[in-house]
């Protein structure tokens, strides 16, 4: 081998690892590996996985698990900021269909119409926040503000029709859809990837999400070439309300209770976070739904491992904040070009 | 002028033997934080419930969580000339002015539930109030006596830093650590919530394999226990039978728990305090001694056995 062409196998390769270094999903897969290092140290017997009550059970498990609620909310979330919207409001969308729930099974409706109405509440509180964003115009943080901070008041004005205390209730349906399972697999993951699969069907099979995307990059332009641009928006906020119905579902039957006080509480902040370390950017244009699931993986993994670690709870929201400045640092296009220039200027 | 002036010692000889005798009606103003949660309305009811029970005539207010509202009650029952006044107070800080302000008109200062933080003491009577760190001896003394001093016990602690989860901690830890062999293994804080209480306790279950070696659970409330139990159900486990689940608040839900078997006591945080309250307030009225700054409202521990009241 000459030296010349030693060096260019040399400069190949780095070619190669810095294209593979700027691949979105690099970042996100490499944080996660990590975490699982870590967990592997620490908790010995983390990735031990068995069957208990007829289901599969293990922290790996519990990851996925834990993860759908924040992984619905997110993919709605991925959407909307498609769209260069935001949606702040899925939180109090959720304790609003949990107030819902108990309301109506504690007055003895059927609960396959309970479920329904629930979807229902996500359907019509979307159609609020699009009505705010795309026909009155008004900037999507404040217009979905308003549903945030009114939406847990009226969760517990819906308690006030009968008591005013958040009972618990037995829902079989509803509890078969969120703590259940088919065979050895929790329900809730199988639902969970129908609807991932659903939605990146209607995302990358249909025109939507060509018009989400065209909406979200540059709305008049999109408007000029004859997309509607107030349709496409109020689309987006559907989706979402629906996505954080469906989560309320699975939270509510998840501890048979709705307290619209706590729950679902920051999971606003949860999928934001979700999609910004799925490679999403909040200036809209990009919709990425695999990589918004990785995205709220990482962050439920990093949860689950704190609970198992064994670290005092003071520590927990530094760590989870330290960690998810890493991941954001690793996927800085900015800082990497900064530490390859001056590596670059040291080896040459 | 000297018809006025005999008018004036009737009148405060009548005051002076109406408030000796207990047929005069005592008037009390009540700053109420607001009603937030479960505990706070039920707390407002009672204490109005009470009043006319005790023949109190309160003067009630609703500051809605808002300090200046409740700046703007108080200088209100002060203007109106009540016998005594009772602070929920929403903030600790800031008191002092109008603290003042009423010791200068002459009226007794009482504070419920919270403390203020004053530099001088003798602007309040005295706090009447639970005591958090009580309630965690007691869960500590109950598990000690179930346990017979022999227990891993694994804690949900409630939200970092607030005072209830703070105290409850300390004083269950005062407890058990008078016995060697009861010791904590693992803790963590599910926020008072039933999820959070859930997905803590699933996460013990996983990094203990299926709480092995684990005697009780420990919650700093109702809400994180019924969702630890959930847990360990769905887990396979037998909480209340294989585990002893102590806990703090005495919901209605956990009531249901106990009654189910499926936990084991619970210390009540009353809501019910009117009757604590307003004896020491009228006594106070009717003998004015100094009472020490802090009146300690007894905790009561609940268990399976106790009859639900």
């Amino acid at each position: 081998m000459t030296p010349s062409s030693s060096v260019e196998a040399d400069r190949s390769l780095h070619l190669r690892v810095r294209a593979l270094a700027g691949h979105r999903a690099v970042w996100p897969v490499v944080a996660l590996l990590l975490i699982f290092a870590i967990d592997g140290v620490v908790s010995p017997g983390f990735f031990h996985i068995r069957v208990v009550e007829g289901r599969l059970f293990g922290n790996l498990i519990d990851i996925l698990y834990r993860a759908v609620p924040t992984a619905v909310v997110a993919l709605g979330m991925a959407v909307v900021i498609g769209t260069k919207g935001i949606d702040l409001s899925v939180g109090s969308v959720i304790a609003i269909c949990g107030a819902v729930i108990t309301w109506r099974i504690h007055a003895g409706d059927p609960h396959w119409l309970i479920l329904l109405s629930a979807l229902g509440v996500g359907v019509l509180c979307g159609l609020w926040n699009g009505f705010l964003v795309a026909v009155l115009d008004i900037q999507p943080i404040i217009a979905t503000l308003i549903l945030m901070v009114s939406g847990r008041g009226i969760g517990l004005m819906i308690n006030l029709l009968y008591g005013g205390t958040n009972p618990s209730f037995n829902s079989p349906l509803l509890q078969g859809l969120s703590v259940g399972h088919i065979g050895l697999v929790p329900t809730r993951l199988i639902l969970g990837v129908a609807i991932f699969a659903a939605l990146w069907l209607l995302i990358r099979r249909t025109a939507l999400g060509l018009f989400l995307e065209a909406v979200g990059g540059n709305s008049p332009a999109a408007n000029l070439a004859g997309v509607d641009a107030r349709l496409v928006k109020y689309a987006a906020y559907l989706i979402c309300g629906l996505c954080a119905a469906w989560s309320g579902v699975i939270l509510a039957a998840d501890t048979h209770t709705s307290d619209p006080v706590s729950i679902g509480l920051y999971i606003e902040l949860d999928a934001i976070l979700a999609v910004v370390i799925g490679g999403g950017s909040l200036s809209g244009g990009r919709i990425y739904l695999g990589m918004t699931i990785l995205g709220a993986l990482v962050i439920q993994t990093l949860t689950t491992s704190i609970l198992t670690s064994g670290l005092p709870p003071e520590y927990n929201l530094v760590v989870k904040a330290v960690v998810v400045l890493i991941v954001l640092l690793l996927q800085s296009n900015n800082l990497r070009g900064a530490l390859y220039a001056g590596f670059a200027r040291k080896t040459g | 002028m000297q018809i006025l002036k005999w008018l004036g010692c009737a009148a405060v000889g009548a005051t002076m033997f109406f408030a000796g005798s207990s047929a005069f009606a005592v008037t009390i103003g009540f700053s109420q934080v607001g009603d937030e949660g479960d505990w706070r309305p039920a707390f407002s009811k009672d204490m109005q419930e009470e009043a006319k029970k005790e023949g109190i005539d309160l003067k009630f207010a609703d500051a809605q969580g808002k300090e200046e509202e409740q700046l703007k009650a108080v200088r209100s029952f002060i203007a109106q000339k009540v016998d005594a006044i009772i602070i929920a107070p929403v903030v600790t800080t800031g008191w002092d002015q109008v603290l003042a302000e009423a010791k200068k008109a002459g009226i007794p200062v009482f504070l419920a539930d919270r403390d203020v933080d004053v530099a001088d003491k003798s602007l309040f009577v005295t706090r009447i109030s639970a005591d958090f760190n009580l309630e965690g001896r007691l869960a500590g003394a109950w598990l000690a006596q179930a346990s017979k001093g022999n227990c891993n016990i694994v804690e949900l602690q409630g939200t970092v830093g607030s005072a209830p989860a703070i105290e409850r901690k300390k004083g269950f830890e005062a407890v058990i650590s008078l016995f060697p062999n009861m010791k904590i293994v693992k803790t963590q804080s599910g926020n008072f919530t039933t999820d959070g209480g859930k997905q803590v306790m699933e996460a013990f279950i996983k990094s203990t394999d299926n709480l092995k070696g684990i005697c009780g659970v420990f919650a700093h409330n109702d809400n994180m226990q019924l969702g630890a139990i959930q847990a360990m159900k769905e887990a396979g486990l037998k909480p209340g039978k294989d585990f002893l689940m102590v806990s703090v608040d005495y919901v209605p839900a956990e009531k249901e728990a106990l009654a189910a078997g499926d936990a084991n006591a619970s210390v009540e945080l009353r809501s019910a305090i009117g009757k604590y309250i307003y004896p020491v307030v009228t006594d106070y009225l009717k003998d004015k001694k100094d009472l020490p700054k802090w009146i300690v409202i007894p905790s009561d521990l609940h268990t399976a056995a106790t009859p639900a009241n």
